[in-house]
């Protein structure tokens, strides 16, 4: 079904952050431009966005429909006809829907956050430019049109990262960001031509390669798979690629928050979802795919365990669920793992959120026991990071309990009992390590007075909005051994190759299981953090706190080497033999040249030989080839 | 009747001489002359093969280069006089004009 609203979800924030962009030029070089203009135009754009989305959501639920929008055709190149062409189906409206609705709320909050900053206006063009892009991602036609937000969500990650670009550290965290961003980018890009090459002659919309695949050969098909999922490692923060997104935190609060509930990080796992016809014949890249998760899920919880500053804490926590998420898409539980998507962003959005307005009352301290030290009263940034805390422990009925609760089931049922287990242990970890957060930032006794501090409404109220999502998102997706209606699953039913259909006693150990691991994590936090003595601070030391040394290994391995072999290529190859080669050819062609000239030499009598050597030479060829 | 081969003989022979004086000698009038035996050299041998060959195109072809040669010498010696006047000398390694500069 054609219809012209689908492009508005983009074109809304895109224009947005040009008349920021805009606007905000206009302010530096002419006259100054209020904050509350840049606010109003940048928290509206997103509204809209959603607005049309659920417009589109609500018919799509009436009448079973895909939306589709040709807008014209943008490349063509001998059989390679690429339209610039957006897809509105229900896996594109699902993830649009909830991504402009928590960018709405971390717009608001933004005004907030960044009141009085002087990139006021700068803030929120790239703020909108980041949404438009991962818009254009989400609601692409084809892998090319879904590589340029794809791009796009990397170049607004890294002008954010680096949004006080004053501090080197931030620089370096963008750049690091932006690195390995491309690193995963390219395999993308390669995985998208090695599909081309596979598919041969059809247009490269999804719906066409879905019907073409058949054709195509299942060797090419594999490393198509994989390469593309190399892309998805870079951009969702996986094993081996998940480096980045640590340093990220360099950036404002809010972008974190958008970062990793609504844009850029769960773009991986949207990718993998939207070529889910793809993967379904790939049960070898499927169940790596579940691997990587899995191990990147243990690794980032253990990490995240001996980690002081707030928000790494979170960042980790992040890339631990987006191993979750790889877990079930991996293998094959696609409505599982953009449930646990969806219901990650609500939380993790609020968590982000909640620990920016802590580090703001506490003048930019991010050091979770300098923080307790100095403690203020938050009431209601208190209550909404517990809500956060008690759903991404999966504790029922909150929101995380149900999406990780399908995921690890569906892990069990498919045998893979590996990962169920590490999945079962990380479940444990994450319990420990958010209450380990929650405990010393809010709960461990101190010796501060606690003063009330004020927080700016434009940040308590989509903090509760959040908490009401955080706690009720679950129930979209209510478990059918509770009666549930499964809404999320039929909504995606499409999509799964496989449902979860275990016996319901099976399914009720599973539950209690994971819900004593939870409870366990719990536990033991509250044991060790609920009196910890916040004037003797936990170091980051041990091989966990140093984080495996990983960045460490990278940097001999990866930069060193790298460094190494420009240095030998600046110092010798190119001084010494390209220079030399060029230089040495060139006083070669002077020398030359220099001889040549002695035959100027104005002796006319010597021109008239050389004419006669010369006219007697082709004689004699003349002579010999023509046989006269 | 004298032999073809003695007139082609005769014929190469001027045409070498007319040569070799273009090559050693300095004198811009005496290359002139040679340049003309060369000429000759060449249209004796033209006359020779046209009568062998009971042939009228060469004949017709010497004819031109005469004509030509004629023109040509008109050409030579007014060039001739305007070099002379120039450098006052008719010595080809006086006129270097146009040489990469070490000689003149």
């Amino acid at each position: 079904m054609n219809t012209d609203l689908l492009i508005w979800i983009i074109l809304s924030p895109l224009l947005g952050a040009v008349l920021t962009g805009g606007l905000y030029f206009y302010s530096i070089k002419k006259e100054k431009i209020s904050d509350a203009t840049f606010a109003w135009i940048g928290t509206i754009t997103p509204f809209i966005s959603f607005l049309i989305t659920l417009s589109l959501f609500l018919r799509m639920n009436e009448e079973n429909i895909t939306f589709k929008q040709e807008l014209f055709t943008w490349l063509s190149i001998d059989k390679l006809t690429i339209e610039m062409g957006f897809l509105g189906d229900n896996l594109s409206i699902f993830m649009a829907m909830f991504v402009t609705f928590v960018g709405w709320l971390i717009h608001i909050y933004a005004v907030g956050y960044m009141k009085g900053d002087k990139g006021f206006g700068k803030f929120f063009a790239y703020f909108n430019l980041f949404l438009a892009s991962m818009l254009i991602l989400v609601l692409a036609d084809n892998p090319i049109i879904l590589f340029i937000g794809w791009e796009g969500v990397g170049v607004c990650s890294y002008l954010l990262i680096k949004f006080y670009y004053g501090k080197k550290e931030n620089i370096l965290a963008a750049n690091k960001a932006f690195i390995v961003n491309r690193v995963g980018d390219f395999g993308f890009l390669l995985g998208v031509v090695t599909l081309f090459f596979a598919m041969g002659e059809v247009d490269l919309s999804f719906t066409s390669i879905e019907a073409n695949l058949t054709n195509a050969s299942p060797e090419l098909l594999g490393l198509a798979g994989f390469l593309l999922f190399v892309g998805a490692m870079g951009k969702s923060a996986q094993i081996p690629l998940y480096v980045w997104l640590p340093d990220a935190m360099a950036g404002p609060t809010p972008i974190s928050a958008l970062i990793h509930a609504a844009t850029m990080v769960t773009a991986g796992v949207y990718m993998v979802a939207r070529f889910h016809f793809l993967y379904i014949d790939l049960a070898d890249i499927g169940l790596f795919i579940a691997y990587i998760g899995a191990f990147s899920a243990l690794l980032a919880a253990f990490i995240a365990t001996r980690q002081n500053d707030i928000k790494k804490i979170l960042a980790y926590s992040t890339m631990s669920q987006l191993g979750y998420m790889f877990i079930a898409v991996g293998l094959g539980f696609y409505s599982t793992g953009l449930f646990h998507v969806f219901t990650h962003a609500f939380f993790k959005a609020m968590l982000f959120m909640g620990a920016g307005g802590v580090i703001m009352a506490l003048h930019h301290q991010q050091d979770i026991f300098k923080i307790a030290q100095h403690r203020a009263s938050l009431p209601i940034i208190g209550f909404t990071f517990l809500v956060g805390v008690i759903a991404i422990s999966g504790i029922p009925p909150f929101s995380g309990f149900f999406s990780k609760d399908a995921i690890l089931a569906a892990a069990f049922q498919e045998e893979q009992y590996l990962i169920w287990g590490i999945g079962m242990f990380t479940a444990f970890l994450t319990a420990f390590y958010m209450f380990r957060l929650y405990f010393v930032v809010f709960v461990a006794p101190t010796k501060s007075k606690k003063e009330y501090v004020y927080t700016s409404k434009t940040i308590t109220l989509p903090l509760l909005v959040l908490a009401i999502g955080a706690f009720g998102a679950g129930f979209l997706n209510f478990p059918a051994v509770f009666g549930g209606n499964h809404f999320v699953d039929t909504w995606l039913g499409q999509l799964n190759s496989k449902t979860i259909h275990l016996s319901h006693a099976t399914e009720y150990i599973l539950m209690i299981v994971s819900v004593a691991v939870a409870a366990a994590g719990i536990f033991v936090a509250y044991k060790k953090y609920a009196n910890f003595d916040v004037s003797k601070p936990e170091e980051e030391i041990g091989i966990i706190g140093n984080k495996f040394y990983i960045d460490e290994i990278y940097d001999l391995v990866f930069v060193k080497t790298l460094k190494k072999l420009s240095t030998f290529i600046d110092k010798v190859v190119d001084s010494k033999i390209i220079d030399g080669f060029i230089m040495n050819s060139s006083e070669g062609f002077v020398e030359i040249g220099k001889k040549v000239a002695m035959l100027q030499n104005a002796n006319v009598r010597f021109y008239a030989a050389f004419m006669l050597v010369g006219m007697s030479c082709i004689f004699i060829y003349l002579y010999i080839t023509l046989g006269l | 009747m004298i032999s073809l081969t003695s007139l082609a003989f005769v014929s190469m022979m001027l045409f070498s001489i007319g040569a070799i004086g273009v090559i050693s000698r300095k004198n811009i009038f005496v290359i002139y002359m040679s340049i003309e035996m060369m000429l000759n050299g060449i249209n004796l041998f033209l006359v020779t093969f046209a009568r062998y060959h009971f042939d009228m195109d060469p004949q017709i072809i010497t004819i031109m280069v005469i004509a030509i040669a004629a023109v040509e010498a008109a050409i030579f010696l007014s060039v001739i006089i305007l070099l002379f006047r120039s450098k006052k000398s008719l010595d080809t390694d006086v006129f270097t004009t146009l040489t990469q500069g070490e000689k003149s």
